[in-house]
């Protein structure tokens, strides 16, 4: 089913990001061990598996901030894994957008700021790009916060706001890592319920690492990862 | 579901006619299975004679029956017992998913094959009322999320069970 580089597969088939037999070691720790994933665009993938399995090491592979040591990562028909690192960089700068378990917010800068840092990095004018992020608060729930900073909001507060900080330059893939693991039930489900949204208004695919069932269960498919490898449950979406 | 005390509940907020109470339970309690207008006459009719409820005289209008319901002081205090008591947490200790796994066991089937079925079917039915969390009333999430835990709750048996398979095959087997 594969090209002979794999492109026209990814440009036909409308899919957005996809890692074939990906082999990734630390040291003598294997953690991925022929990883397969296959990602439509538009499609939200959530994927499960226990502790150590692999599927953060997943994603960071397929969004090119780990390099496998074999497989291949194709996004938008190039081979990712096989970029130099400053053009990864620009794909992550310019088509991707990260959220993180811990929000992982730059605190020197206030909550609007944090938001357009996506923007001002791919050179929209600040005073665009600040009224751009502006625009978020009033869907954040955070109506009045745009000035504060890290230590004056609580945790689903920020979280909110690196989840806006993610999906502020209408990202091609949405890189999720645990992105309610800090989080009580009531603010995951924020969180949650704004990631989705706002990822299909914009088309946006997101692929979301996470443990938690419930949150799952937001996402159109998942896939368990067990010992490096990926084994589907349900069936891509048509 | 305690028919009869969600009725004597409804009651509690004020007087009402049977076919009010009916609106309201299946507005707020019937999830997609009405309540037969035989079975709230019934129950109030139950309901009255306990001393619970009084029957008002029949007043003029449309429908079956215009008799007015009122709840009484004996009424008032099972209400309020009903509320204040915890229903039993039952450690559902007979559930299907464990008698399958450790027959599955027993008779050297794949259990595996079997909690990854398990698995994907309690993912489904919780995307289905994450579904409908999003789209209607609070009182509906409210219930979508009472399944939502519990299935969780499911999920993480599953994968704890998971994680002891080859453990409990040998204490299944010995």
């Amino acid at each position: 089913m594969t090209g002979a580089n794999g492109s026209s597969l990814v440009q036909a088939g409308g899919v957005a990001i996809e890692g074939r037999n990906l082999v990734l070691s630390f040291g003598e720790t294997p953690a991925l061990q022929g990883a397969d994933l296959c990602v439509k665009r538009g499609e939200i993938v959530a994927v499960m598996g226990p502790s150590g399995s692999g599927k953060s090491t997943l994603l960071y592979c397929l969004a090119g901030i780990l390099v496998p040591d074999s497989g291949e990562v194709y996004f938008d028909g190039q081979r990712l894994d096989a970029m130099r690192e400053a053009e990864r960089s620009r794909l992550r700068r310019d088509r991707f957008g990260f959220v993180f378990q811990f929000g992982q917010l730059v605190p020197e800068l206030t909550a609007e700021e944090n938001v357009a840092l996506p923007l001002l990095l791919r050179g929209t004018h600040r005073e665009e790009a600040l009224r751009e992020a502006r625009s978020w608060f009033e869907q954040l729930e955070l109506e009045g916060m745009e000035r504060h900073r890290t230590g004056e909001m609580s945790g689903g507060q920020s979280q909110r706001v690196a989840l806006a900080r993610g999906l502020v330059a209408h990202p091609d893939v949405l890189f999720a890592d645990e992105p309610t693991g800090s989080l009580d039930s009531m603010n995951g489900e924020l969180v949650m319920g704004l990631l989705t949204r706002v990822a299909r208004q914009q088309g946006s695919t997101v692929i979301l690492v996470t443990h938690e069932p419930r949150v799952a269960a937001y996402a159109d498919r998942e896939v368990i990862v067990r010992d490096g490898r990926v084994s589907s449950m349900a069936p891509v979406m048509q | 579901m305690s028919v009869p005390m969600a009725l004597l509940g409804l009651l509690d907020r004020e007087p009402s006619h049977g076919y009010d109470l009916k609106h309201d339970y299946d507005a707020y309690f019937a999830r997609g299975r009405p309540l037969p207008f035989g079975q709230v006459y019934a129950t109030l009719a139950r309901l009255a004679r306990d001393g619970k409820a009084i029957v008002g005289e029949a007043e003029p209008g449309a429908g079956p029956d215009r008799k007015r319901y009122t709840i009484t002081e004996t009424g008032k205090s099972e209400v309020e017992a009903w509320l204040a008591e915890p229903i039993p947490a039952e450690p559902y200790l007979q559930t299907d998913l464990f008698v399958k796994v450790v027959l599955s066991l027993m008779l050297g089937r794949r259990a595996e094959e079997y909690l990854d079925a398990q698995r994907a079917a309690h993912l489904r039915r919780m995307r289905e009322l994450t579904e409908l969390k999003q789209r209607d009333s609070l009182v509906d999430t409210l219930l979508a999320d009472h399944g939502l835990f519990h299935l969780e709750a499911d999920l993480r048996w599953i994968d704890l069970t998971e994680a002891r398979l080859a453990a409990l095959a040998e204490e299944v087997a010995s």
